[in-house]
């Protein structure tokens, strides 16, 4: 089999990549990580590309080497060498008003540190909104990243997470919260 | 929402399914179509076309011919350009070919006149039928039949030792 021509540089220069993508290997599973030009799009655990097909672009390519800077912190988190990411966020799939106050909040909470459901809706504006709050945070493009794993019931109890509660309990695990 | 670019009611699939889906065959059919020298721009052409085009595109139906449209008329360009300028003595191969391949069929197809070269490789280097035939090449399926049936006609004779 002869190999084909690589078409990445050309797709480059035409300026036409609008969604760049590739699947990282992870202690919580294969990961989708997806890039625009204006930052990270999503991170996701469910390897699937049509929701951003539908409603950012089509144009989605397998370009690994664009998703680079994402990939090394992503590595560093889960090697404990990095406790905070420094990237630029593309909050386009992210639901806007109320949920996306919520995605600001989380992102606030420390490594290693949690807070509650109603703690981010009291800081997104409103306390009383906790369930919506899940919501939103069950929504979330940007796990890991946006530590939603971080908000837990304000009993102690886990809560939900998108990925499963499994996972949920190996980033907490992972940055030294006992439970 | 944010960004509604892609028109209501149209699900494109993500634009590297196509890619791993169809890439060989738009190369094999470029090979064909204007042989290996040129093949590589051509595909490299006819893929920017099809990805700065696709998110007008107002349905997922017949991505495939939709691709192979693009290709031939790539592969038209390029015959159109090398017949305006001065034909070069002989075409060198860049390598040689490889024994027990279809280079002898794929070299031959690419000689033959547009319509039937076009014909005969999406007939027998794709399997495509002859309404998918008619359709990529905007005729009718008596005409693309026709053209099928002139090119192996010719084939035979080129082929025949």
């Amino acid at each position: 089999m002869t190999s084909l021509p690589d078409l990445t540089a050309a797709f480059e220069d035409a300026g036409l990549i609008d969604v760049a993508y590739t699947i990282e290997p992870s202690p919580v599973g294969d990961l989708l990580v997806a890039v625009t030009p204006r930052g990270l799009l999503t991170l996701s655990y469910n390897n699937d590309l049509s929701p951003i097909a539908a409603s950012i672009s089509p144009r989605i390519l397998y370009v690994p080497a664009r998703t680079d800077s994402v990939r090394r912190q992503l590595e560093e988190y889960f090697a404990r060498k990095r406790q905070s990411f420094d990237l630029d966020l593309d909050f386009r799939l992210a639901r806007q008003g109320f949920g996306r106050r919520v995605l600001a909040a989380t992102a606030r909470i420390p490594y290693g540190q949690v807070s509650t459901y109603k703690g981010v809706a009291t800081e997104a504006g409103s306390p009383r909104a906790f369930r919506a709050a899940g919501t939103a945070l069950g929504a979330n493009p940007l796990p890991v990243v946006v530590p939603c794993h971080r908000v837990l019931h304000a009993d102690g109890g886990l809560g939900g997470y998108t990925g499963g509660v499994e996972r949920k309990q190996t980033l907490l695990a992972l940055e030294g919260v006992t439970g | 929402m944010p960004g509604k670019r892609v028109p209501e009611g149209v699900e494109l699939p993500p634009f590297q399914t196509l890619l791993d889906t169809h890439a060989r065959d738009v190369h094999r059919f470029l090979v064909a179509s204007v042989g290996h020298v040129d093949a590589d721009d051509c595909y490299q052409e006819t893929w920017v076309s099809a990805l700065r085009a696709y998110p007008r595109l107002r349905s997922a139906q017949n991505l495939r011919s939709w691709l192979f449209t693009i290709a031939n008329h790539k592969a038209l360009d390029h015959h159109r350009a090398r017949a305006r300028r001065p034909m070069p003595v002989a075409e060198i191969p860049e390598q040689p070919d490889v024994p027990g391949g279809d280079s002898d069929f794929e070299f031959a197809v690419a000689e033959l006149p547009p319509k039937q070269r076009t014909a005969v490789a999406l007939r027998y280097i794709l399997d495509a039928g002859y309404p998918e035939i008619a359709t990529m090449m905007n005729i009718s399926e008596a005409a693309a039949r026709r053209n099928v049936h002139e090119g192996l006609k010719r084939l035979r004779h080129d082929l025949t030792p």
